[in-house]
């Protein structure tokens, strides 16, 4: 298991260091001098043309390039062109609050997309099925930023329930959760529904029937551990989208995570700050990924064997 | 080469026979429908856009002293911060969106499509690189690899067009690539090969007639995703630039008006939403048409 989660890993690296060259292409292929931006507008050409050369920014791209990576395999991502501060400490400072509104959208995602879609399934066609169809089909559809902007105008404007901006409290939390959830949630109810209904249909299942075992037996214990395998993947897939969800979402309730971060250093142009915040994301979702496949050997025993028969 | 023609001939009836109990299918399929009407209904709204407005002066031109006005028989939606009627601006919006999302679309299907028949038809070290590249870009969440790509073109239609059909394309390469190497081995293209047909030849007339079916269910719900992600970066300012009517735009201008003209912000984004249900609709429609033995 150790040298599968290792080679994981180790395939992780080119796709990291090929981000890191393409995003690393894109802004230095743009116009704007991040001299010039450091320095302000009313700073002479020479001190422009000395930061310039002290910053390395006449050298090849290559040179540049190269230099970057070996600093970042030290842990050392370079400093923020706008406030100076090192990259991976503005990350770690700002993650927290992304990765508390994901897990919490994952979890309430999860939470109420599974017992959704089962109940969905087993009771095709029933007013609960449509019902739980179309909240689905509108959930999938809903722009997440307009359903924030929709859950202010109710609950703080309105109600004066919720905290409209700020990430303090679970309070704060509470409203940017459930808009990045809503989609997550659509696409699980849909996934569970459909792998459930071909679930029930199967031949072990009619057994059990036969069998004469309890509805709720039959649906706990023998359908819902084949039914849910699709709908793990999904939720690990889903991370991904979750951050990047996020970079809007934090917009919208004045959140400062790592989405707010990534939009204020594209506007400005910081691209150490761009290339860090956009790799660490991509390693989080390729994290996420891993952890959920591993899981998965352990749940589904058909690849726990499959991986025990390579494993001789 | 009389029996390229016939089989030619062949093939077309056997197609035009697929495709109508494709829309047999379809039609029964009343979700579906429904979303097609839909989305007509906007392709229409968008087409006749110009016949009732006028660009310069309904959607653009500002007057003030009729500013933040509720809706009414004469401003449908009413009218936003600058005096501008918000039915108008819409009804103009639905052009950009759906042809931002049309475009989008159509570029990254033929350059994701291209990538993938290559990667699919020859295999090998051809896929291993054109693959290896596209899990590069498969690894960003799509909103963040399009905020990257838009922060260094900068906003405005033209980038957020090429942003969005960047993002876009790896899916694509990997729908056709996994058709093309399901078909690739079989009898009729080994037979096309005998008979000197060339390779390019052999991938348009051939294979893709018969991978065009999860390309354009794809096609459909990656547009329903483009016009969300869209509106999503106008929303937070690196889209479409202000005066152009896009909706995500319209939704980011409506915010500061929100506690007192909460009307602002709820036709745009009804808007889109109807926009993009439409389409999901339509490709979940066409994705059981295409394949029977999911509906049943």
């Amino acid at each position: 298991m150790l040298k599968y989660i290792g080679k994981r890993l180790i395939l992780m690296l080119p796709v990291i260091l090929g981000i890191s060259f393409i995003l690393f292409t894109i802004m230095d292929l743009t116009p704007g001098d991040p001299a010039r931006m450091i320095l302000g507008e009313y700073a002479s050409q020479e001190e422009v043309d000395a930061l310039r050369e002290e910053m390395g920014l006449n050298e090849n791209f290559f040179v540049r390039y190269g230099k970057y990576v070996a600093d970042a395999v030290t842990g050392d991502f370079g400093t923020s062109y706008r406030s100076s501060t090192p990259v991976v400490e503005e990350i770690a400072a700002r993650f927290p609050a992304t990765l508390q509104i994901a897990l919490l959208a994952m979890f309430l995602a999860v939470l109420i997309g599974i017992p959704v879609g089962i109940i969905s399934a087993v009771k095709q066609y029933s007013f609960a099925d449509i019902l739980s169809t179309v909240i689905a089909l509108a959930f999938t559809s809903i722009p997440a930023f307009w359903l924030g902007l929709l859950l202010i105008l109710l609950f703080s404007v309105r109600l004066h329930l919720l905290p409209a901006v700020g990430s303090d409290t679970w309070k704060h939390m509470l409203m940017p959760a459930v808009s990045l959830a809503a989609a997550q949630m659509a696409t699980i109810i849909r996934m569970t529904r459909s792998t459930m209904l071909e679930v029930i249909r199967q031949d072990y299942i009619r057994t059990a029937k036969a069998k004469g075992a309890p509805q709720r037996r039959i649906i706990f214990h023998h359908a819902i551990k084949n039914a849910l395998l699709p709908v793990i993947t999904t939720v690990g897939l889903s991370m991904g989208n979750l951050l990047g969800g996020a970079l809007i979402i934090e917009n919208v309730f004045g959140i400062s995570g790592l989405g707010t971060l990534m939009v204020n250093s594209v506007k400005s142009k910081d691209t150490p700050m761009l290339i860090g915040s956009v790799m660490f994301a991509a390693v989080i979702a390729g994290l996420v990924n891993l952890i959920v496949d591993v899981l998965y050997t352990y749940i589904d025993p058909r690849i726990k064997a499959q991986f025990v028969k390579k494993k001789k | 080469m009389a029996e390229m023609v016939k089989t030619g001939a062949k093939k077309k009836v056997k197609k035009r026979s697929q495709l109508k109990s494709i829309w047999f299918r379809f039609k029964k399929n009343k979700l579906a429908m429904f979303g097609l009407i839909l989305f007509l209904m906007l392709v229409l709204m968008a087409l006749s856009a110009g016949l009732f407005l006028d660009y310069d002066t309904d959607v653009i031109g500002q007057q003030m002293k009729q500013r933040l006005q509720f809706p009414s028989p004469e401003h449908w939606f009413g009218t936003d911060q600058y005096g501008r009627d918000v039915f108008a601006r819409i009804v103009w919006g639905s052009r950009i969106s759906l042809s931002v999302g049309l475009f989008t679309v159509g570029i990254a299907m033929t350059i994701g499509g291209a990538i993938g028949a290559l990667s699919g038809y020859y295999g090998g070290k051809v896929d291993m690189v054109l693959m290896r590249i596209m899990d590069v870009f498969l690894a960003l969440p799509g909103t963040i690899l399009a905020v990257a790509i838009v922060g260094a073109l900068g906003p405005g239609l033209v980038n957020v067009l090429m942003a969005m059909s960047i993002c876009r394309i790896p899916q694509f390469a990997r729908i056709v690539r996994s058709s093309v190497m399901s078909l690739r081995g079989q009898e009729f293209i080994e037979a096309a090969r005998a008979c000197g047909t060339k390779d390019a030849r052999i991938i348009l007339r051939h294979i893709m007639p018969n991978a065009i079916g999860p390309l354009v269910v794809q096609a459909t719900l990656n547009m329903a995703t483009t016009i969300l992600g869209v509106a999503g970066l106008s929303f937070i300012g690196l889209g479409i630039e202000a005066p152009i009517p896009e909706w995500g735009s319209m939704l980011s201008e409506a915010r500061d008006q929100m506690r007192y003209y909460p009307y602002l912000m709820i036709f745009p984004g009804i808007f889109i939403m109807l926009s993009v249900l439409s389409l999901n609709l339509i490709g979940d429609g066409l994705r059981d048409a295409l394949d029977p033995r999911m509906k049943n």
